[in-house]
């Protein structure tokens, strides 16, 4: 047993749509953290709690790891996969002492096949038995204790959601020693059967467990599973025939997945969603960039001036601003479409639309992928592990960064106000149709892409599209805030760390250069002569320009100019392009350092004055002009610049083939709309 | 639309596993709900559960007409 700390490892397993996610929010509260499955991306969700029995003076911790939902112990998609091996794999951390099996009292027959799977495979199982409530309501009995001695384990009725019940439960696992996972010839017919389907490595330990079993008709294994479930079914529930609940949802479902109406209402959703971002983010948007000005401009004045007061107020804390003014955005983004799941809507966005998807090789399921990718292309690559087929998984994961996620909106703002100086008056001005032609057409290269690969990956294995469409509900509002808390405080660690350490690596790149260098330089302006000639103040500022460009960071744009002189970029463009690559809203913490303008953010009227007025050291015309302003943004919305997208989409496909070729074909594409800018305008 | 139907059995042995295991065994009756705009995919009523399936799917499993 894994307990030699003395936690109790409890997982929950149970169907999708049983309640399982509720109880868990139910028994942590607020104590969860997010991390991911070792060696995996899938989200897992584990929560401890301290619980105490109610005689005992002694108390306990139970660490709740909430597992993907699944019908059935023989996976048919990658997360269902992650179910089963966190189940059986010993040597893991966190290994379950005891599963939690959330049973879905108004769906048992269903519940009970997974059930008796579990309790085959030598678990020790305990059971929830939920949604007892609705049960009674409609005027069933269920027989807890008869269930209980069939099955042999405890079982108790509850309602998540009512949150009733709970006690009993938190007093059975703050006293219950579990027994120890039992040998078992299902669980070796099991992995037997499985294993050599799964393209992952697992333990030494469950590859010899697989040898020992036999191969199982899964089929008819089920279908006796269900002759007794049947048998026996009428002890437990008096009258067992399924709820008359569903009379709302059908309602619900005559206008959202109608031809006309359903269309218009997605349509309508997307829209009020991208109005959410922008305009309820403004006002703390606002007062965080105030914040992070006056924090500079205080740190500025009350510092000994000298590099390391430069670095404070010019590089870290503009580049931490950079990052946490992005907050009130990703919160909204990621609250929207925990409501579209969790209401049960975003399932039917995937049965609207599957048949338009599919002759682009992706279905249905790939729009959760595709819509959250506008938020963020890591989170959204790693929820296509819901798509069993492999080429469309493979499909949805190489085109969702195509879609323009959260971190390019600040790019897309800065540079927008630069090319289109005026907002005309009406309700579309050409800023907001720029914006939104930006995010239509990264939809349609990932769409076209999407339909290249296709032609070119070939695929034996037969797509479908078999899910359940969930009764609709009204959303869970503290799992709806405690969604965008989580998102924002993962945004602020990971990205943060990131962006922070390029702020500082590029301060120093940009403010030090080969020994030697600056000094020729200020010599060489320091001399009466050009002094006199320039006048001191245009001397100062022509130094500092010539510094910059001698600079490591200088040096490193114009060695990559050659290729981006044709799309009217120049050196310092260059240089942001490479910081990019971090996390693409670097961009705008580069341009401020770059023009030294001192407050990092994109509505910094000193950088978007010094960027308008700069010109192409080549050319001579004006650097950020329309068609360059466009072309770069052009450039933003299709290249791959994102270091953690490339580093998921390796772990999500096991190669670095795909990211590669997403980098190459996504930069050609870059390449090419910055071009055509340069020739049409 | 609303015809009702009971399941006597699949001819496709991975479609029929799916459905099996989310609860549509042979024997059970189901009741069509719902075609998707463009009449593809289509929703079927089970044991309780909404359950969507495509068209060519859906052919694969023999059902009786009540």
């Amino acid at each position: 047993m894994a307990t030699t700390d003395n936690i109790l490892h409890v997982a929950l397993v149970g169907n999708p749509n049983c309640g399982k996610s509720t109880l868990f929010n139910a028994l942590t509260g607020l104590n969860q953290k997010t991390g991911n499955f070792p060696g995996v991306t899938v989200e897992k969700h584990s929560g401890k709690v301290r619980i105490h029995a109610p005689q005992a003076k002694a108390a306990r911790t139970v660490n709740f790891i909430d597992l993907p939902g699944t019908y059935s112990l023989f996976p048919k998609s990658p997360d269902e996969e992650e179910t089963l091996l966190a189940l059986l794999q010993r040597e893991q951390s966190e290994a379950p002492d005891l599963v939690l099996l959330v049973a879905d009292a108004s769906n048992l027959k269903r519940s009970l096949l997974l059930a008796t799977q579990v309790i085959d495979a030598g678990l020790p199982v305990v059971m929830a038995l939920n949604m007892v409530d609705l049960l009674e309501e409609s005027g069933f009995n269920v027989n807890v204790q008869a269930l209980s001695e069939a099955l042999g384990v405890p079982v108790f009725a509850l309602s998540a959601r009512e949150k009733k019940g709970l006690t009993q439960l938190k007093h059975y696992l703050a006293a219950v020693q579990p027994e120890p996972v039992k040998e078992s010839a299902f669980q070796k017919n099991l992995l037997h059967t499985v294993l050599p389907q799964l393209d992952r490595k697992v333990s030494d330990d469950l590859q010899k467990q697989a040898s020992a079993g036999v191969p199982v008709d899964v089929q008819a294994d089920t279908l006796e599973r269900y002759g007794s479930i049947e048998k026996n079914i009428k002890s437990f529930i008096t009258n067992p025939k399924p709820l008359k609940a569903l009379g709302l949802t059908h309602r619900i479902d005559a206008v959202v997945t109608h031809p006309l109406s359903g269309l218009l209402l997605f349509l309508t959703v997307m829209f009020f969603i991208f109005q959410a971002i922008f305009s309820w983010s403004e006002a703390p948007m606002n007062l965080i960039d105030e914040a992070f000005a006056q924090l500079s401009d205080t740190l500025r004045a009350q510092l000994p001036p000298g590099p390391f007061s430069d670095l404070l107020s010019e590089g870290i804390v503009p580049g931490l601003g950079g990052i946490v003014i992005f907050i009130p955005q990703i919160a909204i983004l990621f609250g929207c479409i925990a409501i579209l799941e969790d209401s049960g809507y975003m399932a039917r966005v995937s049965f609207i639309l599957d048949k338009l998807l599919r002759p682009f090789g992706i279905n249905g399921k790939s729009v959760i992928p595709l819509i959250s990718g506008v938020a963020c292309a890591v989170p959204a690559i790693m929820s296509a592990r819901t798509i069993k087929h492999s080429r469309e998984r493979l499909l949805t994961i190489f085109i969702t960064p195509l879609m323009s996620c959260s971190a390019r909106l600040p790019v897309y703002t800065l540079l927008i106000a630069i090319a289109v100086p005026e907002e005309g008056a009406g309700t579309f001005n050409t800023r907001g149709l720029i914006l939104m032609a930006l995010y239509l057409l990264g939809f349609a290269a990932a769409l076209l892409t999407a339909l290249l690969m296709k032609l070119w990956v070939k695929s034996r294995e037969r797509s479908t599209f078999i899910m359940e469409l969930p009764v609709y509900r009204l959303p869970q509002w503290r799992v709806v805030l405690f969604t965008m808390y989580e998102k924002a405080k993962i945004f602020v660690f990971d990205a943060g760390k990131i962006i922070v350490a390029i702020s500082i690596v590029l301060w120093v790149l940009a403010s030090y250069s080969l020994p030697g260098r600056f000094e020729a330089l200020e010599q060489k302006y320091s001399t009466a002569q050009v002094v006199q000639q320039l006048g001191a103040e245009e001397a100062a500022a022509q130094l500092e320009a010539e510094k910059l460009r001698n600079s490591f960071a200088g040096m490193l744009g114009r060695a990559i100019e050659p290729v981006i002189e044709p799309l009217g970029f120049d050196w310092k463009i260059g240089i942001a392009l490479i910081t990019s690559f971090a996390a693409r809203e670097v961009f705008v913490g580069t341009m401020a350092t770059i023009y030294s303008a001192g407050d990092a953010d994109e509505n910094s009227l000193a950088l978007r004055q010094k960027m308008m007025i700069d010109t192409h050291h080549h050319s001579g015309r004006k650097l950020f002009d329309f068609p360059t302003s466009l072309g770069l943004m052009l450039f933003y919305a299709f290249a791959m610049q994102c270091m953690s997208t490339m580093a998921v989409v390796k772990r999500e496909t096991g190669t670095w083939k795909w990211p590669l070729l997403q980098f190459v074909w996504f930069g050609a594409l870059a390449w090419i709309a910055a071009f055509v800018a340069q020739l049409a305008f | 639309m609303g015809d009702q139907a009971r399941i006597s059995q699949f001819t496709d042995a991975e479609i029929g596993l799916k459905l099996l295991e989310m609860g549509c065994v042979p024997g059970a009756s189901i009741k069509l709900v719902r075609f998707a705009p463009w009449g593809d995919p289509l929703a079927f009523e089970c044991n309780g559960s909404i359950i969507s399936i495509r068209n060519a799917e859906a052919r694969t499993v023999d059902v009786e007409r009540m």
